[in-house]
This record gives structure tokens, sequence and C-alpha cells, in this order.
């Protein structure tokens, strides 16, 4: 398990980027996804849950994340998630 | 080979659509420094998701920088074609790379040796130790000249023609042609300017370049137009083999065309003239006279 230490930011708004903006929550209480999306009805969950199961490969289970996305592919999404985990833990 | 900046989404996923011999995502230049860890996570992914239709590398920023090995660290799991050094200067840079990658494709299972390496020769020192570069590990294909950084350490100025550097690109490809690889010329960045970017194209032809790098996809044609050998080539090309087979159908040690004597080296470029014309698609084989 991975305890954010401090509050971080990857990403852009660029067209096909996604900004991640990560903060720490109290232990236990899980992760809360807030998604800004121009797709959101048809892949708001679908990025969810991305980046919910990107930040449990890095073992964090509590943290709020803010998410402005512009059309980001998968791999970008994975990407930005891991950096501000990254920046997170430093 | 065509250089995409490392930390662009839409760069990334689309650098394979434009034809290019070959990509380089750049972590180097291309990339502020609070953003090089962004741009390692992203190109490391873009190489986990995308089958791209050619050889993609990753140049890193040098060894002997803060980044260097996070860099390696970062891609190389992602199993790129290859790794291109920016200013190479000797050959132990050359090994200690090697050495990391070859810890790196014992730990994620990749086969011994199949990420191959490039340095761009970018200083004096770098041209002066350029043949040792190339020979010190079997993954180095290719050198490249960086020009911008060469001529700043040259203390003078890019001209049109370009004859601050030709000094450093003939050298360059006596290196490159003893060590027995590849060699690559700089980027041209002023891409309005296509009259000059052709009439470098060609100069570093003559002097006997493998490629070039682009930084836009425009260029990518302009290459090859330069580079595919014209039909008047190829037909003379066609025309010195033939003769060269019907020499030896006839186990003549003379071989001659038109009344002008073919020797080896003729059959030879006449050889490399076809390959280069089978892999731009102006030749195939079965069209041999």
């Amino acid at each position: 398990m991975s305890r954010l230490l401090k509050s971080a930011q990857a990403g852009t708004v660029e067209s096909t980027d996604i900004l991640i903006m990560l903060a720490p929550a109290d232990p236990g209480a899980g992760i809360t996804v807030e998604l800004i999306s121009p797709t959101m009805q048809q892949y708001g969950e679908h990025i969810k849950n991305l980046i919910i199961k990107t930040l449990a490969s890095y073992g964090v289970q509590d943290a709020v994340v803010h998410a402005n996305e512009k059309g980001a592919l998968d791999y970008t999404i994975e990407a930005r998630i891991r950096t501000a985990v990254m920046r997170a833990l430093s | 080979m065509m250089f995409a900046p490392g930390n662009n989404p839409a760069m990334l996923q689309n650098a394979g659509i434009y034809g290019a011999d070959s990509i380089i995502f750049d972590l180097e230049d291309a990339v502020s420094i609070p953003e090089k860890d962004a741009a390692r996570h992203l190109v490391a992914s873009a190489l986990k998701h995308f089958k791209y239709p050619c050889e993609v590398g990753v140049r890193i920023n040098h060894i002997s920088t803060p980044w260097g090995r996070d860099d390696l660290e970062c891609v190389l799991a992602s199993k790129p074609d290859f790794i291109r050094l920016p200013k190479g200067e000797t050959a132990d840079e050359i090994k200690l790379i090697d050495e990391i990658i070859s810890e790196a494709e014992e730990k994620h299972g990749f086969a011994a040796g199949s990420i191959q390496m490039m340095t761009a020769v970018e200083s004096p020192k770098g041209l002066r130790n350029a043949y040792e570069m190339a020979t010190a590990s079997p993954r180095m294909m290719a050198l490249a000249i960086g020009g911008e950084d060469f001529v700043t350490s040259l203390k003078t100025t890019k001209t049109k023609g370009g004859r601050e550097l030709f000094t450093a690109r003939s050298m360059l490809v006596f290196a490159a042609r003893e060590a027995g690889v590849d060699v690559i010329d700089s980027v041209f960045s002023d891409i309005r300017d296509e009259e000059t970017f052709i009439e470098e194209v060609k100069l570093i032809k003559e002097l006997g370049f493998d490629g070039k790098s682009v930084v836009n996809p425009r260029q990518i044609n302009l290459v090859y137009q330069v580079y595919t050998p014209t039909d008047k080539e190829i037909e003379y090309a066609q025309k010195v083999l033939a003769a060269y087979r019907e020499a030896l159908e006839r186990k003549s040690g003379v071989i001659s065309l038109n009344g002008k004597m073919i020797d080896a080296p003729m059959i030879t470029r006449a050889e490399r003239v076809l390959a280069y014309a089978a892999a731009v698609g102006a030749y195939r084989k079965e069209e041999a006279l």
C-alpha cells in the first residue's frame, strides 16, 4: 500500500491529454474521482474505472482525484496517473 | 528518422502514420526539465499500447545528467527498438548504456541484444571518438550528427550550403563506414524552407549518409524524393548487373557495357541502387533484366 504524502498534478488540458490533480485522503476513505470530460456519457465510467485501477496498481487506496479530460486515450490516462502518483509520493 | 516530442500525447499516438522509416520519441531537448518524468512515463506507456509500423527509438537525456538513468530504467521496460544517446563523446558512455540495457533485457525477459543503440555526435571530441563509439557495443547500429550543437561548438553559424559542417559530416561518414554502421544526418529545423532542405538532403546523400533526421512529417516525402533512385539510375543498374551475370555465365573475367568496362565497385553500387529502389517500392527483384 502506498500513502500519498502530498498533492500533485500531471498532464495538461491540451487536446488528447488529461490533467490529473491528486490529493491524499484519510486512511479508509477510498478513492473519490471527480471527472470533467466532453465524452462523459460515452466514456465517463470507463475513465473513472481506469483511474481507480491504475491508482490501485501503484498501491494507492485512499485519494481524491480531480480529472479534466480532453480526449485522452487510455495510454495517456495511465501515464498521467503514474506521474501524479510518483510526484505525490516523493 | 522522425523526431516526436515525448510529452505530447497527440504526436506520440499519431507518429506512425506518416511513413517515416523510423520514429524517435524525444525525452531530451523537446521536454522541459519539470516535465522529464511525465515524458518518460508517457513514452513508456505509448510503447506498451501501440504497435507502430516502423522501428521506434527513444532519445534519452545524456547518461551524465540527472535524468539519463531514470529515462533508461523507465522506457527499457517497454522495449523500444533502440536507444539514441545525445551528445555522445566517449566509448565508455556507450559501454555503460550497453550494460544498463543488458541488465534490463535480462530483468524483463527480452532477448539478449534485441535493443539496439545509436549516438549523435555533437562536438569535436565526439567526432574524434566516433569510430570508438560505433564499435564499443554490438548494439550500435548508427552514428548521427547533431548539427546545431556541433556548429555552436565550432563557434560558427549555420550557412545555407552547410560549408561549416562539410568536414565533420565527411569524417562521420568515414567513421561509420569503417565501423560498419549506418550514418544519419542532422535535422533541418526551418520546415517552411523546402528548397534549402532538398539541397541539404542532396548534399548529404552525395556525401554517403544513409538518411536524414526530420522534425516534421512534411519533410519525410522530400527525403524519399531525393533518395529514391531515378528510372534512369534503376535502368542502368539493371544493365550493369545483367552484363555481370552474362559474363559469369560465359566465365569471362572481363565485363563490358556499351564499350565501357564494368568492375567490382560498379556492381556493388548497382546492387545498392536497386536495394534503395526496392526499399521505397520503385523496383521489384523480378523486374531484373
